[in-house]
């Protein structure tokens, strides 16, 4: 059986595939289906300092092989999250990656203060590109002085590290991913989801209740992938590389381009137990090539350039 | 929630009722409405079918037994899980009526299968091609001048879940509503298909899937049109 072990060098992982923020709740709703100590680690859903209303319906709209979400980051807060939430995670044997949000510099760094007193968590992702906050989809991670300077407020604070979630959503995501580097971020992932829209021809009206949203799943897989080989290329820190990923082939696909780790999202609402199918699937097809690790995989893509 | 491709495309579940239910089966009904559905109607006997559930909290019987009365209102494709409660609550003693609705005769395609099981039916065309000349609600409420059942149990589209409503609240009626939405998973994981429930404070949006898609009457905020 091959090695499945990751190393991010702020944090080892089990093996390398996480589930994504918003796509796996806060790990609870799917205790019933998957054993979260068989996953390298779970990524919760964004919080807010304080709960959160999120958008009005409707909130999501299928595409060919894709979904578009405006679910708006409805959430409890870090309050009822450290209460409830935490102390049912520490009893699993996996990594806890919180996802953390705010509507300006501030409450990003005041979430990570209130989490920073509590045990439990291994690192931050920096929600720095959720497209269905602002009304124009706009972000931090779409402007790479925003990005550096919100990751190093993030990292000047924190005692743990610091992940920042890049938005696809941007012209050159190479600068970006060094604007999180420049900041002093332990390490990116991307992409979040790409900014979408779906209308109802014969009503004349916008399918989802923020207008806009954003596109995940099978769908933006090329461009994820193509996203991740630019910034693996672009920065040292470790890469976690999403979109789309559904099977072992695809999550080993984005570790070929330079991901170190993945994250597995909006496959895990179409199947629950996706994740551990596809590190089941990672380590088959280690096993079936001879590969003795799986880590030997990345970034070892044969361009010709 | 009903897988209806192998792949990824259509990439998202179907949210479906049970329609009838017993020791080691289960019965679906639904209406072909796109490509995911179409998929789903094209499977033959012997395939498999991947099924995630029961999920959610269905219609509550409690308190319905001998001497008690429930009329269900169905209209549509929401009229699926309302053979399986009828069936139910005569079979605990309960005394049932359906009210049945749908554009067109054509379009009411379990009035057979209810008259045949004996549970007492009331149809409703909008064209007025069979039985009552109107929506379904209009006919309840007639129904309701002239006597009162000890509860209500409705599944539909939101506009006849919020007729209904209003009328049990205007009569002071217990009413069991089942909403209908668009679902992501279908076990409270992507906070997709929220309605907004009553609070303390207000309201706020719950997951149908998770906290419904039952809910009281009473608890159902609607937005004004």
């Amino acid at each position: 059986m091959a090695d499945l072990s990751t190393d991010l060098g702020f944090l080892r992982l089990r093996n390398p595939v996480l589930t994504a923020s918003g796509t796996f709740g806060y790990g609870t709703e799917f205790l019933p289906f998957l054993d979260l100590a068989a996953v390298g680690g779970i990524v919760v859903k964004g919080l807010y300092f304080g709960p959160r209303e999120g958008n009005p319906p409707p909130r999501l709209v299928e595409t060919a092989s894709g979904l578009i979400n405006a679910i708006g980051l409805q959430g409890v807060g870090v309050e009822r999250f450290a209460a409830d939430v935490l102390p049912e995670l520490r009893r699993r044997d996996t990594a806890v990656i919180v996802n953390v949000c705010g509507s300006g510099d501030e409450e990003y760094y005041r979430v990570i203060e209130f989490l920073d007193g509590h045990e439990g968590i291994d690192a931050y992702e920096l929600n720095i590109s959720c497209p269905n906050v602002k009304r124009n989809g706009a972000c931090p991670a779409m402007d790479p002085r925003a990005t550096r300077e919100i990751v190093a407020g993030a990292k000047r604070r924190s005692r743990r590290p610091v992940i920042a979630k890049l938005s696809p959503n941007v012209t050159d995501i190479a600068s970006i991913a060094r604007a999180a580097e420049d900041g002093g971020a332990d390490g990116i992932s991307l992409i979040n989801t790409l900014l979408a829209m779906a209308v109802d021809l014969d009503t004349r009206k916008p399918k989802l209740g923020n207008v806009l949203g954003g596109l995940s799943g099978p769908a933006i897989k090329p461009v994820a992938l193509r996203m991740t080989y630019q910034a693996a290329r672009a920065v040292k820190i470790p890469v976690v590389g999403m979109g789309g990923i559904c099977t072992g082939r695809d999550a080993l696909e984005f570790m070929l381009v330079g991901a170190r780790a993945v994250q597995v999202g909006t496959a895990n609402f179409v199947d629950p137990a996706s994740a551990v199918r596809i590190v089941r699937e990672i380590g088959d097809y280690c096993d079936a090539r001879g590969l003795a690790r799986a880590a030997d995989i990345v970034g070892t893509l044969k361009t010709g350039l | 929630m009903i897988r209806t491709s192998d792949g990824f495309d259509p990439l998202l579940r179907r949210p479906l009722s049970l329609h009838d239910a017993g020791d080691v089966w289960i019965e679906l009904f639904f209406r072909v409405a796109g490509r995911g559905t179409a998929l789903l109607a094209e499977k033959k006997e012997g395939e498999t079918l991947d099924c995630l559930g029961p999920l959610g909290r269905g219609f509550r019987m409690d308190g319905f037994g001998a001497g008690r009365t429930a009329w269900l209102t169905g209209g549509g494709r929401g009229v699926a899980p309302l053979y399986y409660l009828a069936r139910t609550l005569i079979s605990r003693g309960a005394g049932v009526r359906v009210f049945y609705g749908g554009k067109t005769s054509a379009e009411i395609p379990l009035r057979e299968k209810f008259e045949s099981a004996g549970i007492p039916l009331d149809c409703a065309t909008d064209d007025g091609s069979f039985g009552f000349a109107g929506f379904v609600t209009a006919l309840l409420e007639r129904a309701l001048e002239g006597g009162r059942p000890d509860g209500l149990f409705a599944c539909g589209p939101d506009a006849m879940m919020k007729r209904t409503g209003r009328m049990a609240l205007g009569l002071g009626l217990p009413a069991q509503l089942s909403l209908e939405a668009v679902m992501g998973c279908g076990f409270g994981a992507c906070w997709g298909c929220v309605h907004r429930i009553k609070k303390d404070d207000g309201g706020q949006w719950r997951k149908i899937c998770e906290d419904g898609p039952v809910f009281g009457a009473d608890e159902i905020l609607w937005e004004e049109a």
